[in-house]
């Protein structure tokens, strides 16, 4: 079958903000060529680790991030190294990097340099915060870039520490929306043949997290802030309602809603309850088609869900997933990686992929296609590569070194 | 070729796209292209109005009203809205019509739901061979709970996110929104776009099948294969980081607070100058990466002293300028004062004939020769139906008004 990429070359010299955008598209069928700087990127040593050993071929974040990609090595600040990635630019379609703002031009490798040897070509600029701006400069990671963009201030106990999702997020949002701009400038270059520049600001990526909590500000001056572990805003009188429940063996995230979206989900809880030793008579008493949670007071609204809460306190996550389901009620478990690699939907739709790791010495289940397409490929297609695993194909084969040039390059330290 | 100018009408000016969707992980993409210069056709009816139109606060001067929300406003700028009562028995003609008119169809209801209207991809295709479909929902269009109900907020749990924020000691943390809902969203528009990019070769269209649950695995692959090499459970650990110690949010004056990390030796005698805190470097349970982790609620109530006498963003730029990592928490509204997003302009003020002069998100990519533009407010419902229906699909005045009586157009 197809790929939609397949015709395209891309250049991935990225770091750890722009990994993903070169892993989607090479999911896509692109070409992508992961140059690093001899010895490897140093992105290589992000833990987690292959038996938590700290190893440049057996990072697992940067195994999860450069699939489907080949991988090579080129020192761009050597004179002869900058030569040829010149070389490669002239014949690609897509570069990705992540350098610091003005790295690339105090090389003389900047957009307009890399636009003169390729007019084609469409250039992806990704860093924390742009190009241009009082934070261009500014030293960052994931911590620093979630914090500015304003999404930590919105999780966290209200009044205590804000926090951010202990798996790094925002090189993922940087990355696949660095993904979108490089599509994008690809569609103009189909009309016009013309390339561009693609700045992403992580930033501004990570707002999309926000959702609509800026909007309150914009609209109404009131600074939407954390809420710790329950929902609030929904209620007349102030009136929080809990949405973390433990469970026998975790956690269980179940909202009480009023009307229409709650009214299957409240039911189906009392019919459950029942068949479980009782529902109390609190909750038989209500009339949910009537209920509104926006009006109930708190009390009203803890005496409802303090039995709720002793029946959860009876399930397992995996007994609760599938009463919920059966019931057609709202609420999911609060999953772990491991229920993650055991859910029945996930293998229904073939989603992990096997793939051998040559460097693990290991077949490890990745995530599998972002989407199902029905004309086309999308998926990974290798592992990541080992440090210049493709220099001597790449190199020789397909950009026309000589043998000897190719070894006076390595021993120069060049590749 | 062109000259290369930039295009003021955006990469994507040639694209028609139409929304049966609602809420956030359907219309958002269409916000995303029509930023970019598509046509974008946002499909309601007065029976079933985009949820968010109503159901969700904040609406313009704290009253509710169908055209006040700022919930709705924010991702649907940019497009066209009319309303169609799909479950009209004389509307299927029209919505034909509309999707034969389309190059792309983004939908975001229940699987099956587009069957029911007599809109499934199979029979679309007939007169419309190089349309594109994508379908994004909760599970997937299959698998044993593909109709399982849910909403985006609540698959953050099940998808890993919930598990991962907050402390080992307490309850997972809510995340504000439908965090799911955006990965969805970046990943349907690239989806969309590499099947355009293929439609382009081959003239074929293609329907595609997003699971929301599936993309935002994605974003925790790392952790996955956690799991997967090593067997262990990756588990929520406030802001600290294994390979970084400080690595957290401190306490600032005024109930602000600033981000710092510190990565490696260097840093970290950095910081203790910056802070005036010379003697922190000598002292042996600071001295290292591997004491400062031993010693991190220590460390952390250490710092925190010190941090409360500053202003955050006094203390963002001087452990800047010593070359610390360090940020500003910005609160909602800082957002709107935030020099950076400035200069990117990421808020620009659209004029909305209810809800007044509001600002709108631009998104995080900025293209240096087709900078694409918030183009107008979110649509009032059915604002655009005489120009989508007569101009663009080409009815009559009649027929339009025939279909206005019947309803099809209420």
């Amino acid at each position: 079958m197809d790929s939609p990429l397949s015709p395209y070359r891309v250049l991935d010299l990225c770091g750890t903000l722009g990994c993903l955008t070169g892993k989607i598209l090479g999911e896509l069928g692109a070409d992508v060529i992961r140059v690093e700087p001899p010895g490897g990127d140093p992105c290589r040593m992000t833990g987690p680790f292959q038996h938590n050993q700290p190893h440049p071929e057996r990072s697992l974040s940067w195994l999860a991030y450069n699939s489907s990609k080949r991988g090579v090595t080129l020192d761009i600040a050597a004179p002869k190294g900058r030569a040829l990635l010149l070389e490669m630019a002239a014949k690609a379609d897509f570069l990705l990097e992540s350098f610091p703002p003005g790295y690339l031009k105090g090389l003389d490798l900047d957009h307009g340099r890399l636009r003169r040897i390729n007019p084609g070509l469409i250039h992806v600029s990704i860093t924390p915060f742009g190009q241009e701006g009082p934070y261009a400069g500014y030293a960052a990671g994931d911590l620093e870039i979630t914090a500015l963009s304003g999404a930590m201030s919105l999780a966290g106990e209200p009044g205590g520490v804000p926090l951010r999702i202990g798996e790094p997020q925002s090189a993922q949002w940087a990355g696949a929306e660095a993904a979108m701009g490089a599509l994008i400038a690809l569609f103009h270059r189909n009309l016009t043949g013309v390339g561009q520049h693609v700045d992403v600001s992580a930033q501004a990526a990570a707002m999309s997290i926000l959702a609509h909590a800026p909007a309150f500000w914009d609209m109404l001056q009131v600074d939407i802030s954390r809420a710790g572990a329950f929902m609030t805003g929904r209620n007349v009188h102030g009136a929080k309602m809990r949405v973390f429940w433990p469970v026998r063996d975790g956690w269980v995230n179940f909202i009480l809603y009023g009307g229409n979206a709650g009214l299957k989900t409240n039911r189906g809880l009392v019919e459950w309850m029942e068949t479980r030793g009782g529902a109390a008579d609190t909750l038989k008493n209500i009339d949910w088609s009537r209920f509104e949670v926006s009006q109930a007071s708190q009390a009203e609204i803890d005496e409802i869900e303090r039995p709720i809460g002793e029946f959860f306190q009876t399930l397992t996550k995996a007994e609760f997933l599938q009463g919920v389901t059966r019931r057609e009620m709202l609420g999911y478990p609060v999953s772990t990686t491991q229920d993650i690699y055991q859910d029945p939907q996930l293998d229904a739709r073939d989603f992990w992929q096997a793939v051998y790791h040559d460097s693990l010495e290991a077949t490890v289940r990745l995530p599998g296609p972002f989407a199902k397409f029905s004309g086309a490929e999308c998926g990974t297609r290798s592992a990541a590569p080992g440090v210049g695993q493709h220099n001597r194909e790449f190199w020789v084969d397909e950009m026309g070194l000589g043998v000897g040039e190719y070894e006076m390059l390595i021993e120069e330290g060049v590749i | 070729m062109e000259t290369g100018t930039p295009n003021a009408a955006g990469a994507l000016k040639d694209l028609k796209v139409v929304e049966f969707g609602a809420y956030a992980a359907g219309p958002c993409i269409g916000k995303y292209l029509a930023n970019h210069g598509a046509r974008v056709v946002h499909v309601e009816s007065r029976q079933r109005p985009d949820g968010f139109r109503l159901e969700y606060p904040p609406f313009t001067g704290n009253t509710p009203g169908m055209n006040r929300s700022g919930c709705f406003a924010l991702f649907n700028d940019s497009k066209k809205g009319i309303t169609l009562n799909l479950k009209h028995p004389a509307a299927h003609p029209a919505a034909i019509r509309l999707a034969g008119w389309a190059d792309v169809i983004i939908e975001n209801m229940r699987p099956g739901v587009m069957g029911k209207l007599g809109l499934r991809y199979d029979s679309l295709r007939e007169t419309n061979p190089g349309l594109i479909l994508l379908s994004s929902c909760n599970m997937g269009q299959s698998g044993p709970r593909a109709n399982h109900p849910g909403f985006g907020s609540q698959l953050s749990a099940l998808s890993g996110f919930s598990h991962l924020t907050g402390f080992p000691e307490g309850s997972p943390q809510l995340l504000y929104g439908p965090y799911i809902d955006f990965i969805a969203v970046a990943y349907g528009a690239v989806a969309v776009l590499a099947a355009l990019e293929q439609r382009n070769r081959t003239g074929e269209g293609q329907c595609i099948d997003l699971s929301q649950y599936e993309t935002g695995l994605h974003f925790i692959a790392p952790a996955l294969l956690n799991q997967e090499v090593n067997g262990q459970t990756a588990e929520r650990d406030g802001n600290r980081d294994p390979q970084a110690a400080p690595h957290g949010a401190f306490p600032c004056r005024d109930d602000m607070w600033c981000a710092i990390s510190c990565w490696d030796e260097g840093q970290w005698e950095r910081f203790c100058g910056a802070l005036s805190r010379p003697e922190w470097k000598t002292q042996p349970h600071f001295s290292g990466l591997a004491a400062r982790k031993e010693h991190e609620t220590e460390l952390e109530a250490a710092i925190g002293t010190v941090t409360r006498q500053w202003d955050a963003w006094e203390l963002m730029r001087a452990l800047q300028e010593a070359g610390v990592r360090a940020a500003v928490v910005n609160r909602m509204q800082d957002l709107f004062t935030d020099p950076q997003l400035e200069q990117r302009k990421v808020w620009r003020k659209q004029l909305h004939p209810e809800m007044g002069s509001r600002n709108y998100r631009f998104g995080s990519f900025e293209l240096s020769e087709t900078p694409g533009e918030i183009t107008g407010p979110a649509p009032c419902l059915g604002e655009h139906n005489a120009l989508v229906f007569k101009s663009w699909l080409g009815y009559s005045e009649t027929e339009y008004q025939h279909l206005v009586e019947q309803g099809v157009i209420d």
